[in-house]
């Protein structure tokens, strides 16, 4: 059958003849010759060295699961004593003091940590406010209004941006964008302040939220950039085309086709710079006032921050006082897991969308 | 010729055939109007700052931005009508977004390179602080403790990170088990672990059961806890691109698969590698929160991970701004910008490797 003469012109019907399989020894003759090999046993069973390797890739795979479950289960081990201690009063009120008599022991304690998680949560919205809509314009100028060398090039300060050490951004915004951005609260509130959220009881604009979610806007901003211009990048050629076709403007395409294909990508971007605005420490700490009152006023220089006040209360802590933090350290470790999932979930489920 | 005869037109016809015009390009007149449409815009904006009580920098760009919208709007709508006037103004709009996203790098190189500068000198990269307080003159003393720590650091650092980060990838593109999709997820997770939380969870599983004291180790192991995620993420990237032909090729040679893998699969993938490696060092460089929590800071030269304070850029930075005097806020400039020099070399490199070609 498979020495078919149109295979081989000249092979007879016989099968026995044909070249492939004159090439293998009769049974009879393997039998006979001894130092030949004997022919592999041909089994889908993996090699010893494949088993291992597996394995060990297995475990080196699963590090981010142990160091992510260890990390849950240590800080709730060192913070189990306040949390329980605390119950939900930790998460409701906004005291955080230490009372200690006159030789250093602890009469009293009270840690609440209401005021610092809605500073964390405001800081990181104002970020993504003020991020999103430059994020957004950027990411459409970058896929479709440039193209070439100057495309690479602003993709290129942006990815660079990126890499800018937290730090960097915490003194300059300390020394640069303070002195400016108190000026621009002033203007927000004098002309603004009717509206709740711009209104303040007193005229104090230093280190406010606004400041300290303006720092974390620019440290976002690449994140939501890259994002949602690699969304916006894989826009269905066809239909800008077809859009194209029909006589459509550049913003008349931008607005029937890359928008609604990119809205999960943006969402998606905007939630990773969420999670990665309420988890900065340093830039933070270096320009926003930490006071234990729950404070909504944004352009008030008065915010909690939970990163900041670890980093704050670190030093000159008792051991007591360490659990606190720990347990504080557990709730936005848990906070940003969240919001990385949410994240996550959008941007998969856009990227299967309408493809 | 040979296109003659294949020509069916008769050769009549031939001569309104139609040649290759030249690519059309923006002409003159065209050039003009939107060099005078920006002057305009400037120019109100000027006028608008001059005249009302507005006054500074802030008023007069945004005036600007919002005139340039309005007036690409009115040019758009003059020449072809309403639609065109929003597509021009929308332009606009998306170039304001770009100039805005941009203007903070420009402002940060700007003020680190202009503030640092000054505080640059020779003895900066061979003194430590040993000898001198943040307090004395700029020349004294320097950051080369710094250096070193921050140095010891990260190659400890990446010396934990660089197999796990590997491995978490190879897992992913290689082994394609049933855990393929929630690593993924995971070391997303990862990568969104705010590095207080690292420096915590090294503080509470080692430094107050195990070490009690700080030590460079424990800065380190916070810092690969925050590298591992970079490295797996771009080693990830990089090893998809790698052609499934390569590994078929390495498999139907009779390797097995850790023979392709490690023959075939990440030799490929080397350059892409040196760039996950340089990305990640990038990104825990400038790290600073878990250094502040967990390496005690030291002020002279100390190359023993796991006894002594051992200094790190960050740190350095750090003290020098918090004590606030003119020369240590100088410090403090100076050594903003051997760090931010640190990290566009690393970034650099990292451009330089990636942009070649995988193989």
């Amino acid at each position: 059958m498979i020495c078919s003469s149109s295979v081989h012109p000249f092979a007879t019907p016989d099968c026995d003849s044909c070249p492939k399989m004159r090439l293998m020894p009769a049974p009879q003759a393997l039998a006979d010759a001894p130092n030949l090999p004997k022919p592999r046993v041909i089994t889908t069973e993996p090699r010893l060295s494949d088993k291992v390797f597996r394995a060990v890739v297995t475990a080196g795979g699963l590090s981010s699961l142990v160091i992510l479950g260890l990390i849950a289960v240590f800080l709730a081990y060192q913070g189990f004593e306040i949390l329980v201690t605390e119950g939900l009063d930790f998460f409701t009120s906004s005291k955080w003091e230490v009372i200690t008599d006159e030789y250093g022991d602890v009469v009293s304690y009270e840690f609440g940590l209401a005021a610092m998680l809605v500073g964390t949560m405001l800081c990181a919205l104002v970020a993504v406010f003020v991020a999103i809509p430059v994020s957004v314009a950027s990411a459409l100028f970058l896929s479709f209004y440039v193209r070439g060398k100057l495309k690479a090039i602003l993709i290129g300060s942006v990815d660079l941006m990126a890499a800018f050490p937290s730090i960097l951004f915490g003194f300059w915004g300390f020394f640069v964008l303070m002195p400016r951005a108190e000026y621009w609260a002033m203007l927000i509130n004098k002309y603004l302040g009717w509206i709740p959220l711009f209104a303040v009881d007193e005229r104090v604009f230093t280190r406010s939220p606004f400041l300290a979610g303006l720092v974390l806007a620019v440290m976002i901003i690449p994140i939501t950039t890259s994002v949602a211009r690699e969304v916006f990048d894989q826009t269905p050629l066809d239909r800008v085309q077809a859009a194209y076709a029909l006589g459509a403007t550049k913003w008349a395409m931008i607005k029937a086709v890359a928008l609604p294909y990119g809205r999960g990508g943006v969402v998606g971007g905007a939630m990773l710079g969420l999670g990665r605005a309420m988890g900065e420490t340093v830039a933070v700490y270096t320009v926003l006032n930490i006071v234990y009152d729950i404070n909504w006023q944004i352009l008030f220089g008065a915010g909690g921050n939970i990163a900041s006040l670890i980093l704050l209360k670190f030093g000159e802590a008792r051991p007591l006082e360490v659990q606190a933090l720990m347990a504080a350290g557990l709730a936005l470790f848990l906070l940003t897991l969240l919001v990385n999932f949410i994240a996550d979930f959008i941007v998969k489920k856009s990227g299967k969308k309408g493809r | 010729m040979s296109i003659e005869t294949d020509n069916p037109l008769p050769s009549k016809e031939k001569k309104i055939t139609p040649q290759p015009q030249t690519p059309w390009k923006t002409s003159g007149t065209e050039r003009a109007s939107s060099l005078i449409f920006i002057l305009a815009a400037a120019a109100a904006s000027y006028m608008t700052v001059a005249l009302t009580p507005m006054k500074g920098i802030l008023p007069l760009t945004l005036l600007f931005f919002i005139f340039a919208a309005l007036f690409s709007f009115i040019r758009g709508n003059r020449s072809r009508g309403i639609v065109a006037g929003q597509d021009s103004a929308a332009g606009v709009v998306m170039a304001i977004g770009m100039f805005v996203a941009l203007l903070p790098i420009a402002s940060i190189l700007y003020t680190t390179v202009s503030k640092g500068l000054p505080g640059l000198h020779r003895g900066l990269l061979f003194n430590d602080m040993s000898a001198a307080t943040p307090t004395d003159p700029i020349t004294e003393g320097g950051l080369s403790h710094a250096i070193v720590g921050t140095f010891v650091m990260v190659m400890i650092s990446l010396a934990i990170a660089l197999p796990l980060g590997l491995l978490t990838a190879i897992y992913i593109t290689e082994i394609r088990g049933r855990f393929t999709r929630p690593i993924r997820f995971l070391v997303q997770a990862m990568s969104g672990v705010p590095s207080i939380v690292a420096g915590l969870f090294i503080l509470s599983a080692f430094v107050y059961p195990i070490t009690k004291t700080f030590s460079g180790l424990m800065g380190s192991l916070a810092l690969s806890i925050l590298m591992i995620p970079t490295i797996a993420r771009t080693a990830e990237e990089v090893l998809r691109l790698i052609p499934e032909d390569l590994r078929e090729a390495g498999l139907a040679l009779g390797g097995t698969q850790w023979r392709t893998v490690a023959m075939v699969v990440v030799p490929a993938a080397r350059s892409g590698l040196v760039t996950a490696v340089i990305l990640g060092i990038a990104r825990v460089a400038g790290e600073t929160a878990p250094i502040l929590l967990l390496t005690g800071g030291g002020d002279q030269i100390n190359i023993n991970p796991v006894e002594g304070a051992m200094g790190s850029l960050p740190f350095y930075i750090w003290k020098s701004f918090f004590f606030g005097s003119e020369e240590a806020v100088a410090r403090g400039w100076a050594g903003l910008l051997v760090l931010l020099t640190l990290v566009l070399i690393l970034f650099a490199t990292a451009r330089f490797f990636s942009t070649r070609k995988v193989r």
